[in-house]
């Protein structure tokens, strides 16, 4: 019997190791898909130079990043300035635990699934905060003030927009979420939803067109400018974890999961996200940045009236059959 | 903000991301530099040269007007003369450091000497090689002007050119003609 419990135990930390790797270099080789995406969106080659269609350059800057100099500033608050990356980092990579790639592949099924996706979102403003005030610079400290502003008030319809799948599927819990898409995708009857919260997911992970805390060209590089080597790493590498995790998140509530014809599930599953993937890079090639107020103005003036609209005729056909 | 207003946002929005997915079948329009050479043309101003006459001998009669004239004061020469009375540069040295490659030394050089041709392929890993000599700089060609000898126009008599007549001096000046 204890032999039996100690394989089991074996095969589960196999199986957990082997997610957060793949993972991890997953979204450290999207730094490098999105490049050359990018360049396909615009005309132009991404990275190509180093190995084969510059297959290499994910190593490139990996060593690149692994010797610059880390550097920690005089005027920061130590602790907090390094603890900052680390939270951004396990944040998101938290909620790949919750995540079912398939019938039977996830690390963990728990009964509030979606929730712990929430909090951790929820959390990981904390990490700009850090990072934004223990920096000590002025840049860093707009840039994360407006991250937080942003990332909370798109917070409020992230859940909402969710909370009518959630009423479809009468549960918090990921896989009987996927259960309940079995005839019909949700993203149909939950279209307004599926719409916000795409958006929402947008601004949670700061990428373009909702990339306010970073604006390169009016805040240097907000909240991170203060970071370097490994740190910002972190920070980098973070975000394109979040975005992995947004991607799958939306694959799971709005496109049936791992459901569909012909193939297995894991390829289901892998094809949704990488589509949401790439068309996330769409956007961030096409749409502009728009001014600061005017996200903040569009949170709370159309899309959260949308989410809320959105629950209520949920909640009155759920009523009516 | 009406609605029409928002409804007319939304779908230039989604216009403009499905005219970017339409660059996804486009022709990339990233030259390949160091795989596929550029095509510069003639009149790019590159790699700076000292040519020499059709004949073979050295253009340039050390004058420093090229020196003069060069606004960031890269290039420095020193006249010296050879036994029949002809100037030439001793020394003749521009640095490429310095140099914005603006071309006013080709247009001040009255014998076409300093040429800048199209070739801007001067990276060095050292500042100081950066600074070509004399060596460095002629070429064995005539550069851009094929035939240009300065002495065919000029009205000096020069003993070493006396093989090419002089044009200027073959036409007997006529002096009391207005015409130029
Ligand atoms: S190109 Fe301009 S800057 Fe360069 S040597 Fe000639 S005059 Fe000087
Ligand atoms: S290169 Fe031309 S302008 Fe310069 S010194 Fe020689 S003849 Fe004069």
């Amino acid at each position: 019997m204890m032999h039996v419990n100690f394989i089991h135990v074996l095969s589960l930390f196999c199986k957990t190791f082997m997610i957060v790797f793949l993972i991890i270099f997953c979204s450290a080789f999207l730094s490098f898909v999105e490049r050359r995406v990018l360049g396909l969106f615009q005309n132009r080659f991404g990275p190509n130079r180093v190995g084969w269609f510059g297959s290499l350059q994910l190593i490139a800057d990996m060593i690149k990043m692994l010797f610059k100099e880390d550097w920690v500033p005089l005027f920061s608050r130590k602790f907090i300035f390094i603890i900052a990356p680390v939270i951004a980092f396990i944040t998101s990579l938290l909620v790949i635990a919750t995540i079912p790639f398939d019938k039977n592949f996830y690390i963990i099924n728990l009964n509030i699934g979606i929730l712990f996706f929430l909090i951790m979102s929820a959390v990981s403003v904390y990490s700009i905060l850090f990072a934004g005030w223990s920096s000590n610079n002025k840049y860093a400290l707009l840039g994360a003030v407006r991250a937080i502003a942003q990332t909370l008030s798109y917070e409020v319809f992230l859940g909402f927009s969710l909370m009518g799948v959630i009423a479809r599927a009468n549960s918090f819990n990921l896989i009987c979420i996927v259960n309940s898409q079995k005839y019909i995708w949700n993203i149909i009857p939950q279209f307004f939803g599926f719409l916000t919260f795409i958006i929402a997911g947008l601004a949670l992970c700061h990428r373009h067109p909702f990339d306010q805390p970073e604006s390169e060209q009016e805040l240097a590089d907000g909240y991170h400018i203060e970071y370097s080597g490994m740190k910002f790493g972190m920070f980098f590498i973070g975000q394109y974890i979040s975005l992995i995790v947004v991607s799958a998140i939306i694959t799971v509530m709005f496109l049936g999961g791992w459901n569909g014809p012909f193939f297995s599930g894991y390829v289901w599953f892998f094809l949704k996200t990488v589509f949401f993937i790439m068309f996330f890079i769409l956007l961030r090639a096409s749409l502009p940045r728009p001014r600061y107020d005017k996200i903040l103005y569009f949170g709370w003036i159309i899309c959260l009236p949308i989410t809320l609209l959105n629950l209520i005729f949920t909640a009155f056909f759920i009523l009516l059959i | 903000m009406s609605i029409q207003y928002i409804i007319l946002a939304i779908f230039t929005q989604i216009r403009s991301i499905f005219l970017t997915m339409k660059h996804m079948f486009a022709k990339r329009e990233t030259r390949l530099y160091p795989d596929h050479s550029v095509y510069l043309s003639p009149r790019y101003r590159g790699r700076i040269v000292l040519t020499k006459n059709p004949d073979g001998k050295e253009r340039c009669v050390a004058c420093n007007l090229c020196s003069v004239v060069c606004p960031v004061s890269c290039i420095s020469l020193q006249k010296s003369q050879n036994k029949f009375g002809r100037w030439f540069p001793l020394f003749f040295r521009i640095n490429f450091s310095r140099c914005i490659f603006c071309g006013l030394c080709e247009e001040a050089c009255p014998t076409a000497a300093i040429q800048l041709i199209p070739d801007f392929e001067l990276s060095d890993f050292n500042r100081k090689d950066l600074v070509y000599k004399k060596n460095d700089l002629s070429i064995l060609g005539t550069g851009k002007y094929h035939n240009y000898n300065f002495y065919e126009k000029t009205g000096v008599y020069n003993q070493i050119d006396t093989s090419t007549k002089n044009s200027a001096h073959s036409i007997p000046v006529n002096i009391k003609d207005l015409l130029p």
